[in-house]
């Protein structure tokens, strides 16, 4: 358990010194790099290995709170996760921060990051998953904000950091409600108070049960970018584009899956089956990746487009929750994770070739300056559209299989997804890589350096490969037949698609030199921003703010503090007379005094 | 032949006369004057008390002893009130009370 706890405080230690010690040395980005190492490191040793430790932090009355970690298949998988993706990212940085002024804050953010999502991943109770789960977030406004003086990437960290408290509100009362019904907030302790409580409430259970484990999915749903919390996600990628791979892509966006998981899991499936609740998180999944994948089409920045695709697939984990196949999610998890990665690693160094140019209209023609890059992002896209064989393939199949048996309308629906996937990542594929160059930096761009491809390799590797079983089996959790295959009308369905899509992106795109079609409500992202910037904001938030100012301004400033000082400055007032400044007024009411004195004591 | 009562009337003007000044007068000076009035007042009727109450034949003369006291207290006291007065006069170039409002709240 002591390499557990390590692995937790070892990135905590390296972001610490970077802050406090290393800031102006230029040793930041090497000791976090070597923390990524060494907790990669760490991550392999502790794979597989089950155990708990947790020492005791705070005590308010019967009410004990510990700091715990808890090792079992889930949490180990999911460290090999984020420390795996977490070292190419790291060593990608070292490249792409190269001439960045603020490199050493990038990296102490980077290594602040990577305690934070450790600390969700080994919690072992969920107030601390709470604590990290907000850690975090601030540690992605961190990083999201990295050019903060760009006021776009400023505004985008504080989009996601109040999107996310939104869902973590809810996720925060679901936590209380969960601790109220079992009176435990371990998960392991979790069950014999559940089942108390079932039996105890035989009618009610399942009702409140639903709304704790919906209260939890608001949570889930601001951090994973479910509709209709999204809208941070695309913003964030005003950050540096290894911080999307890192954090929008492959991990922090996962752990609401994750944590859904470990819900799932704590409550038992056969308990979660029955929950009203499952419907709702199943269904928002799919519209998710319905609408994120509608989105995707019409985006011309690359790093937009697969911000969408991130959307649509954490759409489908979701989904597969909500069918009480989480096994099916994690797995997916797992193997979009590399993917993911890779494509945005990748479209970093296409950026980073084309001098910080995103939109892809102005890119084309990469394949022949850039063929390394290309190859590893053709890997990604191939893994992205689940190409048979590849790693996605394998995991998508699960989830769109999971839908079918549930009988649900969201397996169509997952399968207009698998159209749709097809064909943005084709269009972005042909429309970036191939043909002419459109613009100089294009025609100009270079080849990355070792320390980019070497990372891109790697993860090309794996996302190819991470669906077969001799990787799969460090899933965090993994459904039977994982990494086989069985022809049936899901695998039938699911290829249809991809050739539908392929031919289709293929068709429209090949050769264009702008966007042949243009659909305005998926180019303004279904007018979401815009609901919440006219209508929410300005007329509800405003409307509260102004209810709040008239309540601040006369309550609390005009009568609470304002009485309280003009009645103390009354009375002041009232009594200066009394201290007139004249001698013989004293005197006088001196003499009056004594007067008075020797008539109560003489008199009375 | 007087007697007490006549004293202390005396003393009780005196006291009046001196309260009566020290309220309504505004000349520094004059009020003090006033103060040393009063004390006076206090004075006679000591020692009126100490000659009407007489102990196995003689006077009382623990009230004579207070007034000798009183005096060499008030001796005190007008040296510091002068001076005080002096270096107030310097200061302000006057001695009027209404104008020595500074005080004032």
């Amino acid at each position: 358990m002591n390499l557990a706890w390590l692995l937790l405080f070892l990135p905590f230690a390296a972001s610490l010194a970077n802050q406090l010690v290393l800031k102006k040395t230029g040793l930041a980005p090497l000791v976090s790099v070597a923390s990524a190492l060494a907790t990669f490191i760490l991550a392999v040793m502790l794979l597989g290995t089950q155990g708990s430790a947790a020492f005791h932090w705070a005590s308010i009355g019967d009410f004990h709170l510990d700091i715990g970690l808890q090792l079992d298949t889930l949490s180990t998988g999911m460290m090999l996760v984020v420390t795996g993706i977490g070292l190419p990212v790291h060593v990608f940085s070292l490249a792409y921060m190269k001439d960045d002024d603020g490199k050493a804050r990038y990296f102490t953010g980077l290594s602040l990051f990577m305690f934070s999502m450790t600390g969700i991943v080994l919690a072992d109770n969920f107030i601390m998953t709470f604590i990290f789960w907000e850690l975090v977030g601030f540690s992605s406004y961190l990083l999201i904000g990295h050019w903060y003086r760009k006021p776009s990437a400023a505004d985008a960290a504080k989009k996601a950091f109040i999107t996310n408290r939104i869902g973590d509100f809810g996720f925060m009362i679901g936590i209380l409600m969960l601790w109220g019904i079992t009176g435990q907030l371990s998960f392991d302790k979790m069950k014999p108070g559940l089942e108390a409580f079932q039996c105890a409430n035989p009618t009610i259970w399942v009702g409140v049960l639903s709304a704790t484990v919906l209260c939890i999915f608001c949570g889930a749903v601001g951090k994973s970018a479910q509709v209709p919390l999204h809208v941070w996600l695309p913003d964030a990628m005003e950050g540096p584009t290894p911080v999307s791979a890192l954090i929008h892509a492959a991990t922090m966006v996962a752990a609401g899956v994750y944590m859904l998981f470990r819900v799932q899991f704590t409550l038992g499936c056969e308990v979660f089956q029955q929950l009203p609740a499952s419907d709702v998180i199943a269904w928002t999944g799919g519209i998710t990746a319905l609408l994120a994948a509608l989105m995707a089409t019409q985006q011309d920045d690359i790093k937009r487009v697969l911000a969408y695709s991130t959307l649509s697939q954490l759409g489908y984990m979701v989904m597969a929750v909500g069918f009480v196949a989480g096994d099916a999610g994690m797995f997916h998890l797992f193997t979009h994770a590399w993917f993911k990665a890779l494509l945005f690693l990748g479209s970093g160094a296409v950026i980073f070739a084309c001098h910080h140019q995103q939109n892809i209209w102005q890119m084309g023609g990469l394949m022949k300056t850039m063929p390394l890059t290309t190859l590893t992002f053709a890997a990604g896209c191939a893994a992205l559209i689940a190409v048979p064989g590849t790693s996605g393939f394998f995991s998508k199949e699960l989830i769109l299989d999971a839908a079918y048996q549930a009988g649900s309308p969201l397996f169509w629906v997952g399968a207009f997804v698998a159209v749709l996937t097809p064909f943005y990542m084709t269009r972005l594929f042909v429309v970036a890589f191939l043909g002419k160059p459109r613009s100089d930096h294009a025609a100009h761009a270079r080849e990355v350096g070792p320390l980019m491809l070497v990372p891109l390799a790697v993860l090309a590797l794996l996302a190819i490969s991470s669906g077969y079983s001799f990787l799969n089996r460090f899933a965090p959790a993994l459904p039977h037949h994982a990494g086989e295959f069985h022809f049936n009308l899901v695998a039938g369905v699911s290829m249809a698609a991809l050739v539908i899509g392929v031919v289709a992106g293929w068709r429209l795109y090949a050769g264009k030199d702008h966007d042949p079609i243009c659909i305005p409500l998926l180019r303004e992202r279904f007018k979401f921003d815009w609901f919440y910037d006219t209508i929410l904001i300005r007329y509800f938030q405003d409307l509260l703010a102004s209810i709040i100012h008239f309540f601040d301004e006369f309550l609390i400033n005009g009568l609470l503090v304002g009485g309280l000082s003009r009645s103390a400055e009354g009375f002041g007032n009232l009594f200066r007379r009394v201290q007139s400044g004249s001698l013989q007024g004293y005197a006088f009411v001196f003499g009056l005094g004594v007067i008075l004195v020797i008539y109560f004591t003489v008199f009375i | 032949m007087a007697t007490l009562n006549d004293y202390l009337l005396v003393s009780g003007l005196l006291f009046a006369i001196g309260l009566a000044g020290v309220v309504l007068r505004r000349n520094i000076i004059v009020v003090f004057m006033c103060l040393e009035l009063m004390l006076s007042a206090a004075n006679l009727t000591l020692v009126a008390f100490s000659r009407f109450h007489p102990s196995h034949g003689l006077p009382d003369y623990n009230g004579q002893m207070l007034v000798f006291f009183v005096i060499t207290v008030a001796a005190a006291e007008v040296a510091v009130g002068l001076a005080i007065i002096v270096a107030l006069f310097r200061a302000r170039q006057t001695i009027h009370t209404d104008d020595l409002t500074s005080m004032r709240g």
